[in-house]
């Protein structure tokens, strides 16, 4: 049972890693390291099972909740080129122009 | 089971390195970079080392893509045609796995209980470490006491890093904030 999730996994990871490394556009490379952060959970839970030691359940958890943040940074230096940028737009810059 | 998921890892892991090696865009080397550390991690908790792998995919696929990705706002990111030939890299390459794997030669396999630390090193700690150290968590008394010089030039070399790392990053990024008001000025 759990030999099967694991083969799954490892078929996805392998797919997702294909689509990173083929591209084309990099939101394929963003979508692949995405998804391949939610294998690497799914990876780290199934094996604890599969080894008959579930001990490190809670590292996948943590695993879970720092997986959004390279995300986050590839996405938001996509849209506005610099990860200083508040997404605001700065007032003196009105009056300056 | 445990060596399929042992050679799947590492041919995935191969392949990713030889695919950042290959890649001309730099964006896109940092995002399969980040999937290096993933897979590192997932490396290290087969080896039953989970406070490697936590760090390896905190560090590894949080923090360095962030910094990556800082550094390449600064500079551009397509990466430049190599002038030279890449033969000497890879020879140099080659002899420095070549010499890596022939010192794994001596060591002794995963979880062998005749290895030395398992003979002498561990029990001597759990036996000796409630009186010696007395703290209660055996984990504790090794990082804090035993070896704790070790812990402290941890520390001091992780606190250079990112004091170096500030210094690189926000300097740069101050010298182009000025600059944007000088032209601002001039304006």
């Amino acid at each position: 049972m759990f030999a099967a999730a694991m083969i799954a996994i490892l078929t996805t990871m392998a797919l997702a890693l294909f689509r990173a490394a083929l591209g084309p556009t990099v939101f394929d490379r963003v979508m692949a390291m995405n998804s391949f952060g939610t294998s690497t959970v799914l990876f780290i839970a199934v094996l604890g099972f599969l080894n008959g030691r579930p001990d490190f359940l809670d590292l996948a958890l943590v695993y879970a909740l720092i997986n959004f943040i390279a995300t986050i940074a590839v996405l938001k230096y996509f849209k506005y080129g610099d990860l200083a940028e508040t997404g605001r737009r700065d007032p003196s810059e009105d009056t300056a122009s | 089971m445990n060596w399929v998921i042992d050679i799947v890892l590492l041919a995935l892991l191969m392949f990713t390195a030889v695919t950042i090696a290959r890649l001309r865009g730099l964006f896109s080397a940092a995002i399969v970079a980040g999937i290096y550390s993933l897979l590192g991690a997932c490396w290290m908790s087969v080896l039953d080392q989970p406070d490697v792998a936590f760090t390896e995919a905190a560090v590894g696929a949080g923090i360095s893509t962030v910094l990556i990705l800082v550094t390449l706002s600064l500079t551009t990111s397509e990466e430049k045609e190599p002038k030279h030939t890449p033969l000497l890299p890879l020879v140099v390459v080659l002899i420095t796995g070549a010499a890596l794997i022939y010192g794994t030669i001596d060591m002794p396999r995963l979880g062998d209980p005749q290895a030395p630390t398992n003979l002498h090193v561990a029990p001597r700690y759990i036996e000796e470490s409630p009186h010696e150290i007395g703290v209660p968590n055996l984990v504790t008394a090794v990082l804090a006491s035993y070896r704790g010089y070790d812990t402290l030039g941890e520390t001091a070399v992780i606190l250079t890093a990112g004091v170096g790392v500030m210094i690189l990053l926000g300097g740069a990024r101050r010298r182009r904030w000025r600059a944007d008001d000088d032209k601002r000025d001039r304006a």
